[in-house]
């Protein structure tokens, strides 16, 4: 139980110095770095929770694509990100006033915090129907079932990401020797190749 | 916490990671202890074959990467969703069955659109 | 065990198969069937439009009360339809001459239709959002469509971080409601929400983010700041989307939600609705006066727009919410008119967007200036006209329900917003045409949407309470007694 406690407090914190050394590290990979320690912890954080699933996702879409997808960007981008913060500082007394604003909001919300009398009973209602002993199992008998048609959105979402990358970066170059896996196959030797006898002495014609 | 019971199975990656940071900073540690520190500009600075390096080391480069890199990212989620799909198909029937058949079919529509299309291609 | 009564879904699951479908047949034939593929998306819209003819009127939940059916569902729906069929048919030519017609094009405008009309049956928090990112990711990547514009990739771009930012609040607002009330189901929402006899901070502030994300959907100030920057960006032909359908889906989500479960909290959104109404109208109004730009001033036109309609439903009636139902039909209409104007405004191959570029209008090209002379009259509420009798339902309902403020507001900002609309027209009528003129011909597609529209716009005086007494038959789906 303390030990839950101990890793609970100093996850949380991990996750919140990592967060805030992404946005004041001088350097961008570094930035992208501690984003990817702020994934990690916050994995935990969902383990913690008892969110196996989510947490495990967490390590694998985020930490495993979408961070070395930053990291490529801002290693290989040609950006000076030294000019870029230049104007930055003046839009802080905004930022401050918009995080203070979120953080009373989130003040009033802990002070305040009475759930509806049948919240409870709400939340057990899909879980009832569900008997299974971890986490992931549990997830996967209401996801396909219970929430399938989000499910079949979450799909079509996909597709429309996946012909939007491509309509956005895929280009076609010409000049380009595409490889043409059915010629190469299609391809015999006699056509290609002639055997010639040549005379000692003569040399070939 | 009464569901927590589960949490033991972590215990021993918490001690791995324990021990982890534990390593690294004796590492860290006992070099700044241990070591002599002689700091120098220089030897911070890029060696290239005794030139003052010429441009930054960073450099546009093609689009294409990227690509690669976003399909790679639509099909990491397809599979996370096949996760909880393969342990839980002995509880929820033909329908779970079907609901993500007709998931990948849709995906499958995406794919086939990708390779047609050559975005898979590296020319 | 979950229900199989895909019935209601017919429309969303034709569409997805269509739009899935054409693409398929899009990347084995190439881009030069662009034109092909785009007609068969309008028809494919027109498909969903007849399956909707065939939706029983009673409502229907189903999927495990992830969907519901009824009049007010259909009545958006065909909105949405509508706008989506008008926007792909406007396209085709523009994006021909533009030298950007690729099949994808057609394929992503119906997909984002798919989300939209998701979005208007959705009766389960998580399904609504999946519509909203299905329509908006299909939305972000139309807008930097032509992406060799540094334009429209810039207008890409803020409207994919702004609309992320906005995805964002409206998950934490989603999440602060299952955790009061513990549930994402409308109904399960309401139940618990009235069983409050104060509503609880909490849950308001969840609500007031719910709210923020659908206002930026909808472009309500001071959520705008996106709007003029993406609708100038944007090629023409998505702006003409970007004006009509998502605006009619995410208002119809908006009703059904405060209509819905937070209908027991109607007090307190009450307020927050008064308050974007106002806002939009006023900005929508003053900004409009300082732009040059066409697709800018349309930007703050719609902010305008929307304004009012959420004056209706700020009403909090069954009158209420028919008014915003035919403002939203008369809106979508007499913007698809406009925009079928707007694409016309080419020179020398080039389209150009500017409000000089009309001067003269009425001596080179009479009958377009006159189309657009109706339509801008009709915008800014002048009397015979369609826009008048969508102000004059939505003003009746405030003053029914009390909010004389509002009304009263509306009624000022609407002569405000006269004045630029008449500029339009001043362009047009009274100014010598200062550079060459435009260039002739009328794709006769596009043609016939204006000529139908004009038609709506000046002929609704006729027939005026059968398509108000349509209206509130939708809107009466929401009152369940």
């Amino acid at each position: 139980m303390i030990v839950q406690a101990l890793a609970f407090y100093l996850f949380a914190g991990v996750l919140l110095a990592s967060a805030l050394m992404v946005i004041t590290a001088r350097n961008p990979v570094h930035s992208v770095l501690f984003l990817i320690l702020s994934f990690f912890s916050a994995a935990a954080l969902f383990v913690l929770l008892g969110a196996e699933f989510v947490g495990l996702i967490l390590v694998i879409v985020y930490v495993g694509a979408v961070a070395v997808l930053f990291l490529f960007v801002v290693m290989m981008l040609d950006i000076d990100f030294a000019h870029l913060r230049k104007g930055a500082m003046q839009y802080v007394p905004v930022g401050i006033a918009v995080a203070a604003v979120l953080l009373g909001e989130l003040g009033m919300l802990y002070l305040s915090w009475n759930a509806a009398p049948d919240a409870l009973l709400n939340r057990g209602a899909p879980g009832a129907l569900l008997a299974g002993p971890t986490n992931t199992e549990r997830l996967g008998q209401l996801l396909y079932t219970h929430y399938a048609f989000p499910f079949q959105v979450a799909g079509l979402i996909l597709l429309a990401a996946m012909i939007g990358a491509i309509v956005l970066t895929h280009r076609t170059r010409p000049g380009v020797r595409r490889q043409s896996v059915a010629t190469q196959h299609a391809r015999q030797a006699r056509d290609v190749l002639e055997i010639r006898k040549v005379e000692t002495g003569k040399g070939a014609v | 916490m009464a569901a927590a019971d589960f949490l033991i199975n972590y215990l021993p990656i918490l001690l791995f990671m324990g021990i982890a940071c534990a390593v690294s900073g004796a590492a860290v540690i006992g070099s700044l202890l241990v070591a002599k520190q002689n700091p120098d500009p220089e030897k911070l600075s890029a060696y290239e074959c005794g030139f003052e390096p010429f441009g930054d080391a960073r450099s546009k480069f093609d689009v294409r990467f990227y690509l690669v890199t976003l399909l790679f990212i639509i099909f990491d989620l397809e599979i996370a969703f096949l996760f909880p799909w393969a342990i839980s198909l002995g509880d929820i029937g033909l329908f779970g069955f079907f609901s993500m058949m007709i998931f990948l079919a849709v995906l499958t529509v995406g794919f086939i659109y990708e390779w047609k299309k050559g975005a898979l291609e590296w020319e | 065990m979950i229900s199989f009564n895909l019935i209601p879904l017919l429309p969303e699951i034709y569409l997805s198969l269509a739009a899935m479908g054409l693409l398929l047949l899009g990347v084995f034939r190439g881009n030069e069937s662009s034109s092909v593929i785009s007609w068969a998306c309008v028809m494919a819209a027109g498909i969903a439009a007849l399956l909707l003819l065939w939706m029983p009127p009673e409502r229907m939940i189903v999927l495990d009360g992830m969907i519901t059916m009824d009049r007010f569902s259909v009545f958006m729906k065909y909105l949405v339809l509508a706008g989506v069929a008008a926007a792909i048919i406007l396209s085709i030519e523009y994006m021909e001459r533009e030298k950007a017609a690729r099949f994808e094009y057609p394929v992503l405008v119906l997909l984002a239709g798919a989300g939209m009309m998701i979005m208007l049956s959705a009766s389960n928090l998580l399904a609504v959002y999946m519509g909203l990112e299905l329509q908006s990711l299909s939305l972000y990547v139309l807008t930097a469509f032509r992406r060799d514009s540094v334009h429209a990739a810039e207008a890409g771009l803020k409207y994919f971080i702004l609309g992320a930012l906005s995805s964002g609040m409206l998950l934490f607002g989603i999440s602060l409601i299952y955790g009061f009330t513990g549930s994402i189901d409308f109904g399960l929402i309401h139940s618990s929400l009235s069983k409050f006899a104060e509503i609880p901070a909490g849950a308001i502030v969840g609500l007031v983010f719910i709210l923020a994300g659908t206002a930026f959907k909808i472009s309500a100030a001071p959520f705008h700041m996106w709007t003029p920057d993406v609708y100038q960006g944007a090629p023409t032909a998505v702006t003409a989307l970007l004006a009509m359908a998502p605006k009619v889906a995410a208002i119809g989500l908006l009703m059904r939600l405060l209509l819905g479960p937070f209908e027991p909290a109607a007090f307190q959104w009450q307020q927050i609705i008064w308050f974007l109404s106002a806002a939009s109208m006023i900005t929508g109004a003053f900004a409009a006066m300082m732009q040059s730009d066409i697709k800018r001033l349309m930007a703050y036109s719609s902010i305008g727009h929307m304004g009012y309609a959420l004056i209706g439903l700020a009403a909090f009636s069954q009158a209420g919410a028919g008014a915003v139902c035919l403002y939203m039909l008369i809106y979508v209409i007499m913007g698809a008119g406009a925009f079928a104007v707007i694409l016309c405004l080419r020179r020398d191959g080039r389209s150009c967007q500017r409000i000089e570029d009309l001067s003269g209008l009425s001596r080179t090209h009479p009958l377009l200036a006159y189309a657009m002379a109706i339509l801008m009259f009709s915008m800014a509420g002048i009397p015979p006209l369609a826009g008048f009798f969508g102000k004059l339902a939505i003003f009746q309902s405030a003053m029914t329900a009390g909010l004389y403020g509002l009304a009263i507001l509306g009624v000022l900002t609407s002569v405000v917003a006269a004045y630029y609309y008449l500029r339009i027209v001043k362009v047009m009528f009274f100014e010598e045409p200062t550079v060459a003129s435009l260039d002739r011909g009328m794709p006769l597609a596009r043609g016939l949407i204006l000529i139908l529209c004009l038609v709506f716009v000046t002929g609704f005086i006729l027939a005026p309470s059968s398509i108000m007494a349509t209206a509130q038959n939708a809107a009466a789906a929401l009152f369940p007694e």
